[in-house]
């Protein structure tokens, strides 16, 4: 940290206190140099420490839990609270499997829905000039900054007056509105980095607004929309107090978020909560590496093509 | 949803159109690809946020839900007098400041420390990086069911390594105890437990933020100080820390509204229990518990107003610096 400056641009006016560094000084950097490894170990503990936790607890027997909690590190595999997480009730699991289809109906629906949406809308911020954009563009703050819990008591009333509890497309519905502002935001920045000379250009030979955004505007904006859709599917599969509001009777219909945190309330042994929280990270897990691969690979296409 | 019904403004031409040709049409097509958007936000969020304005004028139960028509609507103030005038309604109101200030200052805190610790490459930086968001990426209930498992008076590895190797007389309640004697002070056990998740679960954002930000910190500052002697804790002070003051600020603002009406995490670790009911828990009671949608609109009401006074608060301040 403390190497010779020599040629730094400043270095002309000779600095002759580098040359002995105090006492002072030399504690201060070692101190620092310690706290930095501190800081970094403590990371790492922390933020893998549980997850790593819940997968061992969660490959391992129940009794060896209960024996001794201290000793995380399994002596002996046992998978099976896997499937007795993931199985149907009828066959003594708890369910889970329907669940994450649930949840992917869901989470995949709101997902498509979001950037359909919030493209389009995106696209007219930014590139269109029509009464009432200002309105449009500060809307989203509106909605962000709207606690859900104060939404949640008229929406709970209207859908239960409307019949909607119970139903997983009133959950699509409210997550779409509470992610296509965020949405729209986010793929505004990725909007104004595509020049408005390929649109001119599309324009003259001929194409027409929606053509143009199909063709032109989405691929060359598509890392961006995958990060988008990645981070509407996180909100949406994630997504509790909703889902425990309008499905918590309808045991068929409960999402991911809301069967797990239900099963805590059972006497659910330890490792299939475990393993139930594990399955339910997967897919998540996995869309963020499948996304930042795409996302690499787009921005790499375009600097093969110049 | 106005923006559907107003006719385009005019002489707000753009640039080289032929006057009302492109701009008109500019205009309706910008409207039509918007409209979703609009549609949707304004029945999901903007109507039932009236919806909420009005109910809270109300006495209403949820069993009545089914028979009301609008001519059962009159407007009472009870609501507001029955959740300002209860005791519970002040301390849940100190909990979710404590709670919002702690979880606030400490993922920011966090942060800071992370990204300044990473700031230099090592080998398996990267790897570091990665982990780092684990608390981030991993699904609320996921993060919530684990963290319970691990604090559990019975089989949980926080009580047991405390009684085995901390000589614990007896397992600690994290998610329960209002109140708990360590070296003559009480401390809040279940609501430090809260406070500690939401950090723990929110800092890999203050850091990702801080590291976009320490990247721009232009380096020759830095060295040129360092020249002139100036040790790396003063660096630190009178040259990064100033470069972060935007980025923190913007986060103390993002964590401290988002924290304020934090539901998910404190309902999922102690349901409220043990001194962690907070306002956004408290609303939830209100209309699942106790089944009155008359306060728990008003207690949502006085949630949002708050909020807002903190807003337009933050707003000036930030004015006045960029004035000053």
């Amino acid at each position: 940290m403390t190497t010779t400056r020599e040629r730094a641009p400043g270095a002309a006016r000779p600095a002759p206190a580098r040359l002995r560094p105090s006492v002072g000084d030399v504690i201060e950097r070692r101190g620092l140099a310690v706290l930095r490894v501190l800081v970094i170990a403590a990371t790492v503990l922390v933020s893998a420490g549980p997850l790593l936790y819940g997968v061992l607890l969660s490959v391992q027997p129940l009794s060896n839990v209960i024996a001794d909690p201290l000793d995380v590190i399994p002596d002996a595999f046992d998978f099976s609270a896997y499937p007795t997480a993931l199985g149907a009730e009828e066959d003594g699991g708890f369910g889970l499997g329907r669940f994450m289809r649930n949840s992917l109906w869901v989470a995949l629906g709101t997902t498509a829905l979001a950037i359909a949406f919030s493209v389009l809308g995106a696209y007219a911020a930014v590139r269109l000039r029509f009464f009432g954009r200002e309105t449009v563009n500060g809307m989203f703050l509106g909605v962000y900054l709207l606690p859900g819990i104060v939404l949640a008591v008229p929406l709970f009333v209207l859908m239960s007056r409307i019949g909607l509890t119970g139903s997983l497309f009133g959950l699509v519905l409210i997550y779409l509105a509470q992610t296509v502002p965020v949405a729209l935001y986010m793929l505004r920045n990725y909007f104004i980095a595509v020049p408005a000379s390929v649109e001119e250009a599309a324009m003259i030979d001929g194409c027409n607004r929606m053509q143009l955004i199909v063709r032109v505007v989405l691929p060359m904006a598509m890392p961006g929309i995958v990060a988008t859709g990645l981070y509407v599917f996180m909100i949406a599969w994630n997504e509790y107090l909703f889902a425990l509001l309008f499905l918590v009777q309808d045991r068929e219909r409960w999402t991911v978020a809301l069967g797990i945190a239900q099963l805590t309330e059972f006497s659910v042994p330890a490792t299939v909560l475990m393993a139930g929280s594990i399955a339910i990270t997967v897919p998540i897990v996995a869309g963020f590496f499948l996304a930042q691969r795409m996302l690499i690979s787009g921005l790499t296409v375009g600097a093969e093509k110049g | 949803m106005t923006a559907l019904s107003t006719p385009p403004a005019p002489g707000r031409a753009p640039r080289g159109a032929r006057p009302g040709g492109r701009a008109r049409q500019e205009d309706i097509q910008g409207r039509l690809l918007v409209s979703p958007t609009v549609v949707v936000v304004g029945l999901v969020v903007l109507l039932p946020f009236l919806a909420v304005v009005v109910l809270a004028f109300q006495d209403l139960r949820l069993i009545d839900i089914p028979r009301i028509t609008p001519a059962d609507l009159e407007v009472t103030f009870d609501n507001f007098a029955t959740v300002l005038s209860s005791a519970g309604f002040w301390t849940a109101l100190r909990t979710t400041v404590v709670y919002a200030t702690a979880t606030t200052l400490g993922a920011i805190v966090a942060g800071v420390a992370v990204a300044l610790a990473l700031r230099r490459p090592f080998p398996g930086r990267g790897l570091v990086r990665g982990l780092v968001l684990v608390p981030y990426v991993l699904p609320v209930v996921a993060a919530a069911t684990i963290w319970r498992t691990s604090l559990d008076t019975q089989y949980g590895v926080v009580n047991a390594f405390g009684r085995q190797v901390l000589g614990w007389e007896a397992p600690l309640a994290f998610l329960s105890s209002a109140g708990h004697e360590i070296g003559g002070v009480t401390v809040p056990l279940a609501l430090t437990t809260v406070i500690a998740f939401e950090i723990w679960k929110t800092f890999p954002l203050a850091f990702l933020f801080v590291t976009a930000r320490l990247q721009a910190v232009p380096g020759d500052l830095e060295e040129a100080a360092s020249i002139d002697g100036a040790s790396a804790l003063q660096r630190f002070w009178y040259i990064v820390l100033p470069q972060l003051r935007g980025v923190v600020a913007l986060l103390i603002v993002l964590r401290f509204l988002w924290s304020f009406q934090s539901f998910n995490d404190i309902y999922l670790l102690t349901g409220g229990a043990g001194g962690t009911e907070v306002l956004a828990v408290r609303v939830y009671e209100e209309l699942i518990t106790r089944a009155n949608i008359g306060t728990a609109s008003a207690l949502g009401l006085v949630m949002t107003v708050l909020l807002s006074v903190l807003l337009v608060l933050y707003v000036r301040m930030a004015r006045k610096e960029q004035s000053a």
